[in-house]
């Protein structure tokens, strides 16, 4: 029984079947990848996953608890952290307040008036932050406006804000869409250190075969939103279903 | 000492200096001189600007941190007053009970309003602020003011007449709003030489309350509560993903600023005990949204300079007639003292919204953070020279080594 468990989800936009009968089990702390071509429906499971979509059918279990019909925020206070495939990060404030701010997430719940203390008398909050920036390398940049990192520094900052929260399970959308390669190494080596040194559970969704190989334990080929395959990196890669997926019958 | 760090301190002294000062500051002009009139030293309009000051300061808390532009505010600043009005006629003219209500009415009032507003964002919030705010209007305009049911007095206003209750006014109290005894209207008047400095008691209530109101800003723009709702302004779909949720932090912010738009007409009404519908109008919740703008959206003292600003021109610039400017301009010969007064007339007196219109107009477009951003400026420039000097010196004695 793994710590996520989708049984039969369907999702219809339309005449569009976007997701068929999908099953898919995540097992604790390993990472687990799931690839396809464009359209594949990896976006649509995801949202699913995170309270943004809510399937026709089927279930969706997270650690023996259904996240259906949850707003996102409950379903992160229940151990789920997203990273999007275009950093969302808070652009307006610097990089230590984007850190701090999920840490109130975790210590005072989804909403607390909390009015009166300044902000600097936050002492744990503002510990927990520092130790986090200094994991990811950035307590340099603490003071800097977090809209004006670079692509990669985004990324490693919303990358250090889901983990700030310890979740138990962390949701990548394509991490290094649209990066150059030395930015797209930086994540995989990040991700790599924070699978070797931290109990979590990691799926991820990514078109980048390089990443996808570079990571995972597990992968799940989605094609016309119905999983193919599922197995280990090195028996997809020869799998002759998913070259068809990928590359079309004649290959 | 408050549990603020230091610049907030300074802010706060400064604030605090300029508003107890404000008799002497405001009246710089001897009282017979032809500059007289530019004196703003008068207690009714200086209890209109710190008045206005916690308005907008308020408005700020929802406005500058969080994002949404509500266009229904005077709402509340009306339901403040009228709630103290109310409090007038049942119980008597002390103005503690009647501030106190027309703080949690208001604060009653925006929470349904907020409840219902806050399912939308952007522009569809403020029309549905608006709509609201207009509804109230009219409520208290025309329906709440049936012979049956006569909760706002209509066209007439709000006010207190001889045979209203006023259960708790003692004998010897004075006849107006009060404060244990002390007259609203008691002025003192000092003079020195040609000036004439006014000291009123009202004044100095509501400036003490506006510092009161400032400070408590100061802490939430501060806390843990201001960074969400900065959060909230920059990213909500972040937000919702980060296990926040943001409805109830909107909606705190809402009722706040709600409060303070509340505790604001509870003071116009103290400080004059007529309550009347146009308060709630459309271009009164437009003009806290200028004030706001025009200081510096988001910026602690902004919204007060806003309102200072903007009650100055109102009250001062539009009392600039054909007849003064004429006197101004007497030295020059006849054809051209008249071409020059019509080329003025239309942006003083009656025209000042013009002037007003236009200044907004160069704020939004070379300052987009408000006079603030000018004093900002002004300052880094200043700096910046200082240092040039600097190093032209440093520069002229190098050589010598």
């Amino acid at each position: 029984m793994g710590i996520l468990e989708v049984k039969g989800v369907n999702k219809r936009f339309g005449g569009l079947q976007a997701l068929g009968d999908v099953n898919l089990s995540v097992a604790e702390n390993t990472v687990h990848a799931i690839i396809g071509p464009n359209g594949a429906g990896k976006s649509t499971l995801l949202n699913c996953l995170v309270g943004k979509l809510i399937p026709d059918t089927g279930s969706v279990m997270f650690d023996g608890q259904s996240v259906l019909g949850r707003a996102p925020y409950e379903i992160n206070q229940m151990g789920i952290s997203r990273v999007f495939q275009t950093p969302e990060i808070f652009g307006d404030l610097t990089v230590m307040e984007n850190m701090m701010i999920p840490c109130f997430a975790k210590r005072d719940g989804a909403f607390e008036l909390n009015a009166m203390p300044s902000v600097g008398s936050q002492k744990d909050i503002i510990e927990r932050a520092e130790s986090v920036l200094e994991d990811m390398n950035m307590a340099d940049k603490r003071h800097m406006h977090s809209a004006s990192l670079s692509r990669g520094d985004k990324r490693r900052l919303e990358i250090g804000m889901c983990l700030s929260q310890e979740p138990r399970l962390l949701l990548l959308d394509e991490p290094t869409a649209g990066m150059a390669r030395a930015d797209t190494n930086n994540t995989i080596d990040l991700l790599k250190q924070i699978k070797d040194e931290r109990d979590i559970t990691i799926a991820i969704i990514e078109h980048d075969m390089h990443v996808v190989f570079s990571l995972a334990e597990r992968i799940t080929v989605l094609a016309q939103g119905t999983p193919l395959v599922e197995d280990t990196p090195e028996n997809i890669k020869g799998h002759p279903k998913v070259r068809e997926a990928y590359l079309g019958e004649s290959a | 000492m408050f549990g603020l760090d230091k610049k907030d301190k300074s802010l706060l002294a400064i604030v605090a200096i300029l508003t107890l000062l404000a008799p002497f500051i405001l009246n710089p002009f001897p009282t017979d001189s032809a500059m007289a009139q530019f004196n703003a030293g008068y207690p009714d309009l200086m209890q209109r600007f710190v008045i206005f000051g916690i308005f907008a300061v308020g408005f700020n808390i929802l406005f500058g941190l969080t994002g949404y532009l509500s266009f229904g505010h005077a709402a509340f600043l009306g339901v403040g007053s009228y709630s103290a009005v109310w409090m007038f006629k049942l119980l008597s003219y002390n103005i503690i009970p009647a501030i106190i209500l027309a703080v949690i009415i208001a604060g009653l009032f925006s929470l349904l309003i907020g409840f219902v507003s806050l399912r939308r964002s952007g522009i569809y919030f403020s029309i549905l602020t608006l709509a609201f705010a207009q509804m109230s209007f009219a409520l208290a305009y025309s329906v709440l003011s049936n012979p049956k049911f006569n909760l706002t007095n209509g066209e007439t206003g709000l006010q207190v007449y001889n045979d209203d209750p006023q259960i708790l006014q003692g004998a010897n109290a004075p006849d107006l709003p009060h404060l244990f005894g002390l007259s609203m209207r008691s002025t003192y008047t000092m003079e020195i030489g040609p000036w004439a400095f006014d000291f009123n008691a009202g004044y100095y209530v509501c400036a003490v309350i506006m510092m009161v109101a400032f400070y408590l800003a100061i802490r939430i723009f501060r806390s843990p509560f201001g960074m969400m709702l900065r959060a909230v302004k920059s990213n909500q779909q972040r937000m919702n993903y980060t296990g926040l949720n943001t409805r109830p932090y909107t909606l705190a912010a809402f009722v706040i600023s709600g409060m303070y738009a509340g505790l604001a007409g509870g003071l116009m009404a103290a400080m004059d005990p007529l309550a009347g519908a146009e308060r709630m109008q459309w271009t009164a919740s437009g003009e806290v949204v200028l004030m706001t703008i025009l200081g510096g959206a988001g910026t602690l003292i902004g919204p007060v300079l806003g309102a200072g600003f903007i009650k100055y021109f109102e009250n001062i610039f539009s009392k600039i007639n054909d007849n003064v400017l004429h006197g101004w301009f007497a030295f020059l010969p006849d054809g051209l003292e008249d071409f020059v007064v019509t080329i003025i007339h239309p942006f003083v007196g009656k025209g000042w919204h013009l002037t007003l219109g236009l200044m907004f107009m160069m704020v939004v477009i070379f300052l987009p953070g408000g006079l603030v951003e000018g004093g900002q400026r002004l300052a880094a420039w200043v700096r910046g020279k200082r240092n040039k000097g600097k190093d032209k010196t440093t520069g002229k004695t190098e050589p010598a080594e």
